[in-house]
């Protein structure tokens, strides 16, 4: 029942998927406002405004700097949310697994069709901020729909780091820490608003192991129209956080779930 | 021919921290009746459950499910069972058929399946009307039927029911038994814990009762209550709170009796002279009635309160 094998997910996984999307389609509209309000409202403020004192940055204007840069951190804040308050919802307060579990569903299919759900809404909030920031003409280039599997891929290492955090909370004043300790200092941190070599030689170090880092070395390139450098380096890194949050987040809700 | 042992637990044993829940629970269920297991809070009803659809590894013992063991069947096993859990656990977001639909998905059954089945389910819980109502529309009892509704999506062979009727009406409990005692008819077994003696006596052919992790006893309820109470039973309720009866003048009229604070309880086959005796008598309110499956669960497992189960 526990090997490692159990922890495999199968089809099952895409039944767990297609209920998170059923749900969401009914609240399409706050949740789109969510997803899209916040992150454009940064472009827009911090694009014109503070980009009118800025100048251009590492070489483009401002606004298409810091435009990718959202694209990227929004991907880590809507997987992140979803992966923590929804799915901890789901399981404590609806006791959505417990019912599932009463079904052919393992732990294993849960929890990936959990995380492949916080990277599909992941990329939905992208998506529209990509096309926003297109319109602005932030965001150019041969490139842009390369960003695609990358941004599925940011989605699920920051949905499966999330999920471990839910696997272990107790009440949802648990996630304050991981927002405070974790999400906020990647979004000030690793890229978003300012390129990485402006920081002292010991924060780019410690921003190196950020998943975010990685997601904004290769999401910057791709929507203005470079082909980012060491794209085998940054994939590695986020599907290594993805493979490795997944395992300790199926070890914690098997051990939280199945007792 | 039908398996007198379609579900089979033997010898299951569980401990959580150092605590035993299960000791050595033993009992099997004949294919197309209705087993009840009853016990006070925290005997070891819902961990039993649990353990039987997998979510509880146990510590020793073993269960088969139609003579195949639960770890070879796997989850191919759950695909078996159906489920109605102790807490509702609708989806909120979804209306009455959807929350079918979702489920059924989980079973992987064709979609054109499982819109039959649900439409055949929702009439068979009276809840057609209610279709594309909001989950939040329905009442306690109806939800109640919607989980049933829900975990008979797969067509069951087994249905396990953990307290499906606490803190319903005596209209939707009624219901509710109604529909299993047809469920049972169409070859369905069924398993259910509960902790009211009148819905096991209506609706078992067997009942376990159980405490402390271990089955005290099994048997059909009449057999049950003609084993272990004498006949009828006589409550003698003494008014002023005192001591009923203080120089026991019943004793050699009854064949057992017990005094529970202002009541003395009598149970015999002849209880006529000790009715005649306190019957008029102001002092006394009297209730005579036949022995039940609660007179039977009380004397097993004592009065005293049980902490709430974890």
């Amino acid at each position: 029942m526990r090997g490692w094998r159990e922890a495999v997910p199968g089809p099952g996984a895409f039944a767990v998927l297609q209920r998170n999307f059923a749900v969401w389609r009914k609240l399409l509209i706050p949740s789109m406002l969510g997803n899209f309000g916040d992150p454009l409202l940064y472009l827009l403020a911090l694009g014109y405004g503070l980009g009118h004192f800025v100048g251009p940055m590492d070489g483009m204007p401002y606004i298409t700097f810091i435009a990718s840069g959202i694209v990227a951190s929004s991907v880590m804040n809507t997987a992140s949310f979803e992966g923590l308050y929804s799915a901890f919802t789901r399981m404590n307060a609806q006791h959505t697994y417990a019912a599932m579990l009463a079904t052919p569903l393992r732990v294993s299919d849960i929890l990936a069709g959990e995380v492949l759900w916080t990277a599909v809404k992941g990329l939905i909030s992208a998506l529209a901020i990509v096309i926003v920031a297109w319109f602005f003409g932030a965001i150019q280039g041969p490139w842009v729909w390369l960003s695609i599997p990358v941004i599925l891929l940011a989605g699920l290492s920051f949905g499966s780091l999330a999920l471990v955090m839910t696997a272990m909370a107790r009440s949802y004043d648990f996630f304050m820490y991981y927002f405070t300790l974790a999400v906020t200092p990647m979004f000030l941190f690793c890229g978003v608003f300012y390129p990485l070599h402006s920081l002292p030689v010991f924060a780019q170090d410690i921003a190196q192991v950020l998943p975010l880092t990685h997601a904004v070395a290769l999401l910057r390139p791709l929507l203005t129209g470079h082909l980012p450098q060491q794209i085998g380096y940054h994939l590695a890194v986020l599907l290594l956080y993805t493979l490795l949050a997944y395992a300790v987040a199926w070890y914690l809700l098997v051990r939280r779930l199945l007792r | 021919m039908l398996n007198p042992a379609f579900l089979d637990l033997q010898q299951l044993q569980k401990q959580y921290g150092g605590h035993p829940v299960l000791r050595g629970v033993t009992f099997s269920v004949a294919e197309g009746s209705c087993f009840a297991l009853v016990g006070p809070n925290g005997a070891g009803k819902s961990t039993t459950v649990r353990a039987i659809q997998g979510l509880t590894p146990v510590d020793g013992g073993e269960i088969c499910i139609a003579g195949q063991t639960l770890s070879a069947l796997g989850t191919a096993g759950r695909a078996k069972i159906g489920v109605v859990p102790q807490m509702d656990n609708l989806d909120p977001d979804f209306t009455v058929e959807e929350n079918l639909w979702t489920y059924g998905r989980y079973f992987r059954l064709p979609k054109a399946k499982i819109r039959q089945r649900s439409a055949e389910l929702l009439d068979f819980m009276a809840l057609s009307s209610y279709a594309r109502q909001p989950i939040t529309a329905l009442s306690g009892g109806m939800q109640r039927r919607l989980t049933i509704a829900r975990a008979l999506i797969n067509a069951p062979q087994l249905l396990l029911l953990d307290e499906p009727t606490t803190g319903l009406d005596p209209q939707a409990r009624h219901l509710i038994w109604q529909r299993l005692r047809e469920l049972r008819r169409q070859g369905t077994t069924l398993l259910l814990t509960t902790h009211y003696m009148d819905e096991a006596e209506r609706l078992a052919d067997q009942v376990g009762i159980i405490d402390q992790g271990h089955i005290l006893e099994q048997d059909s309820p009449q057999g049950l209550i003609s084993t272990h109470i004498p006949g009828e039973v006589l409550e003698l309720r003494r008014l002023d709170g005192n001591t009923p009866d203080p120089e026991n003048w019943h004793q050699p009229h009854v064949a057992v009796s017990e005094r529970v604070g202002d009541t003395l309880i009598c149970y015999g086959q002849e209880l006529q002279p000790v009715m005649a005796h306190f019957a008029h008598d102001p002092a006394y309110r009297w209730l005579q009635r036949p022995a039940s499956l609660e007179d039977v669960f009380l004397r097993l497992t004592g009065r005293h309160l049980r902490e709430d189960e974890q």
